[in-house]
């Protein structure tokens, strides 16, 4: 792909010469940081850089943690306790690291409803969208593994829960969770690996991240209109596009310094709102929690999991169309990755083809349904397993599932949608004038 | 559009999280304690009263096995004056590690563990009994309110009450608490679905708190609710002994950001004032 025409970087002096010809990598630093993106780009388009933010700082302060702290059943529950007290600022370290996962979920969901709304997953960006996909998974797996680690209650119990929902899967399920768990039960070979893992993947994510970003350097930024950036000659390509330094970096930055004045905010006043009271208590295989409640970020899903019940008729048919093999807990567990997989199949099931939801009359609606959709999950996912919350979660996961395998199939057929702007120059001038124009 | 939605999704789930998290029954009431909201400290004379009621009460039976005995000296504690801290050590006995011999205890030992079985330790224990709202309303209340848990502690320790009518026949080593939620409950006292009746249920600890038990260095009246704030108190410091540090933490970091925020605002706009035009309409 030609790419947007911009200017490349020029060796100057001798000592930029000399390296260039042997690693030219002050012409991919250059590249990458001067890269051409669309003016028009809203506040919706921050949370990149602050996922870049919140992965450097879980690495940072993880390594640090990683310093004090012990992987064993005996000694890991105190070993935290002793980052928190012994350690020189450790508390902070340790809520820093706790919060930070909470920082990079929410910044993720509204990455991906940002991608959702404005069609940033359409062609041709479906593989900036399918590896971030990919990242999206690869962090649900360091969180959870993440969240074992300090071997409290809620960390035993929800590996237990988790690592079950593999042993649901007909014929080698138990072998599998055995596998994973390296014996019958969560133990301490878990705790272990699950230390082992939690340490690797961030670096997995990391070289994901760049090709994330690769990936769309290549396309270039979707942009609020959705209209693709003009790329008949540099002229062109100059008045839909700033550089992305200095214009989007100090743009950038000023978001990430207010959402950490936030940050900062919580670690410091209230740095156990989001957690759950019973991982003060050490893991104890003997005596099982009243609620096994997963962290914040992961309830939708785990509503999901849990409204499919063998009462469902959608379940009943399946098991007897499966001849049973597929009974309501495997349904569950199917629902669940099959939430995220419709998620990631998005770009081959909208057919509009309009990107931008701002020019979709119709999706407009559905597409806030989905947000409240979501919402709603997550509320769900925190109650216990009773009415009304099971209708609920059912009627909130069917819409889920709705929304990616019939709705946005049927809307680009369906829908009319609105004038589009012919170009991001257009758009921008509309908001903020054009510099053409005499001053009044 | 967006922006509304996300809006509104960030001010549910800020809102929300905390009340679906909420623990505790409505039996505890909150409290204003030093330590709560921005601004609180720790009192360190309630936590040295707190000191007292725990040792001569609490450690008859429970133990503080995460906390060592010398952070009784730390600013932001009970902040004892280091001759004390020896002392205090000094009254434990400790087998020691290395050499299987018991010792008398030094400041760097840690306070015993609990010393009967199904006493739970309780270093921890305000954080593990938070009802997160502090103890009703928002989720978000905890910014002023406090975590709840040591309202928890404040509530169970006076939480002891009449056996209630449903359960006149019932037969428990236990003592009927109004707080307590994790205990045995009669199935006289309970509903066609299994639901109980009744706030609270059974707990093995007797009524461990009366007026005058401790004697205040400081001459504060020993009131049965003065003892059991004082307690709760210093085992909320348990439990988060670096809460003071955090704060001030927090206050640096948000005042730096906030100004940082404020340069960048103005940054931004000069920066962006020349690639912007002037509206026309």
């Amino acid at each position: 792909m030609a790419g947007i025409p911009h200017d490349h970087y020029e060796p100057k002096t001798g000592g930029e010469k000399w390296l260039y010809k042997r690693l030219p990598i002050a012409g991919l630093l250059y590249d990458t940081l001067m890269l051409p993106t669309p003016k028009n780009l809203n506040w919706m388009w921050i949370w990149g850089i602050v996922l870049t933010f919140c992965l450097a700082l879980q690495i940072i302060t993880g390594v640090v943690l990683a310093m004090h702290y012990t992987p064993h059943v005996d000694s890991a529950f105190a070993s935290v306790e002793h980052i928190t007290r012994n350690v020189n600022g450790g508390y902070m370290l340790r809520y820093l690291h706790a919060n930070g996962a909470s920082l990079f979920f929410f910044a993720v969901y509204l990455h991906i409803f940002r991608s959702l709304y404005y069609g940033s997953y359409k062609a041709p960006r479906e593989v900036t969208w399918i590896i971030g996909m990919l990242i999206y998974i690869a962090m649900i797996a360091t969180a959870f593994m993440g969240y074992v680690l300090p071997w409290g209650q809620m960390s035993f119990w929800g590996a237990t829960v988790i690592t079950g929902l593999f042993g649901a899967i007909p014929g080698i399920g138990p072998m599998i969770q055995e596998w994973l768990l390296g014996g019958p039960a969560v133990d301490n070979a878990t705790l272990n690996r699950f230390f082992s893992l939690h340490y690797l993947l961030p670096f997995v994510i990391s070289a994901l991240v760049a090709v994330h970003i690769w990936a769309f350097h290549t396309t270039g930024n979707n942009n609020p209109t959705g209209v693709e950036v003009r790329r008949g000659s540099k002229v062109e390509a100059e008045s839909d596009t700033l550089p992305f330094w200095p214009y989007f970096v100090i743009k950038d930055l000023f978001a990430l310094a207010v959402i950490l004045a936030v940050f900062f905010a919580v670690v410091a006043f209230m740095p156990n709102f989001l957690g759950h009271p019973d991982n003060y208590i050490e893991a104890n295989p003997l005596s099982t929690p009243a609620h096994i409640v997963p962290e914040w970020y992961f309830l939708p899903f785990y509503a999901v999991l849990r409204a499919f019940t063998a009462d469902v008729w959608v379940v009943m048919a399946v098991q007897w169309l499966s001849f049973g093999i597929i009974d309501a807990k495997f349904f569950g567990v199917l629902a669940m990755f099959g939430a995220i997989a419709v998620m990631a199949l998005a770009p081959w099931l909208d057919t509009s083809s309009v990107r931008s939801g701002r020019y979709r009359p119709m999706f407009k609606w559905w597409f806030a349904l989905l947000a409240i959709d979501f919402v709603v999950l997550m509320w769900c996912g925190a109650m216990p397993a009773e009415e009304p919350y099971a209708t609920i979660s059912l009627i909130a996961s069917a819409y889920w599932f709705a929304y990616f395998l019939v709705i946005l199939p049927l809307l680009g057929v369906i829908e009319k949608p609105l004038p589009q702007p012919a170009t991001i120059e257009e758009d921008f001038n509309a908001h903020y004038g054009s510099k053409a124009l005499p001053a009044e | 559009m967006l922006r509304n939605i996300a809006l509104s999704a960030a001010s549910a789930l800020v809102l929300g999280a905390g009340t679906a998290l909420g623990a505790g029954g409505e039996n505890v009431h909150d409290v204003d304690f030093a330590h709560e909201g921005p601004f609180g400290s720790f009192d360190q004379m309630q936590l040295q009263r707190g000191l007292q009621v725990y040792t001569e009460v609490c450690a008859a039976c429970h133990g503080l096995k995460f906390v060592p005995i010398r952070t009784l000296a730390d600013e932001g504690g009970p902040a004892l004056p280091e001759d004390q801290v020896r002392a205090y050590a000094a009254q434990f006995t400790i087998t020691d590690k290395e050499t299987g011999e018991d010792r008398p205890g030094v400041p760097t030992d840690h306070f015993p563990m609990s010393g009967l079985e199904n006493a739970p330790d309780l270093s921890l224990m305000a954080k593990a009994r938070a009802g997160f709202s502090g103890p009703y309303g928002l989720g978000v209340n905890q910014l002023f309110r406090g975590m709840g848990g040591a309202e928890y502690i404040h509530a169970l320790l006076e939480g002891y009450a009449d056996v209630p009518e449903c359960a006149a026949d019932f037969e428990s080593d236990g003592y009927y608490n109004t707080v307590f939620a994790k205990g045995a409950i009669p199935d006289s006292c309970k509903d066609e679905h299994g639901h109980s009746t009744i706030p609270g249920s059974w707990i093995a600890m007797p009524p461990p708190l009366s007026d005058d038990q401790v004697t205040y260095a400081d001459g504060t009246a020993a009131t049965m609710d003065q003892m059991s704030l004082d307690a709760s108190a210093f085992l909320m410091w348990t439990a988060e002994p670096k809460l003071n540090d955090r704060k001030q933490a927090g206050f640096t970091a948000v005042i730096f950001l906030t100004i940082f925020a404020a340069l960048l605002y103005l940054t931004n706009k000069r920066l962006w004032a020349t690639a912007k035009g002037r509206k026309s309409a």
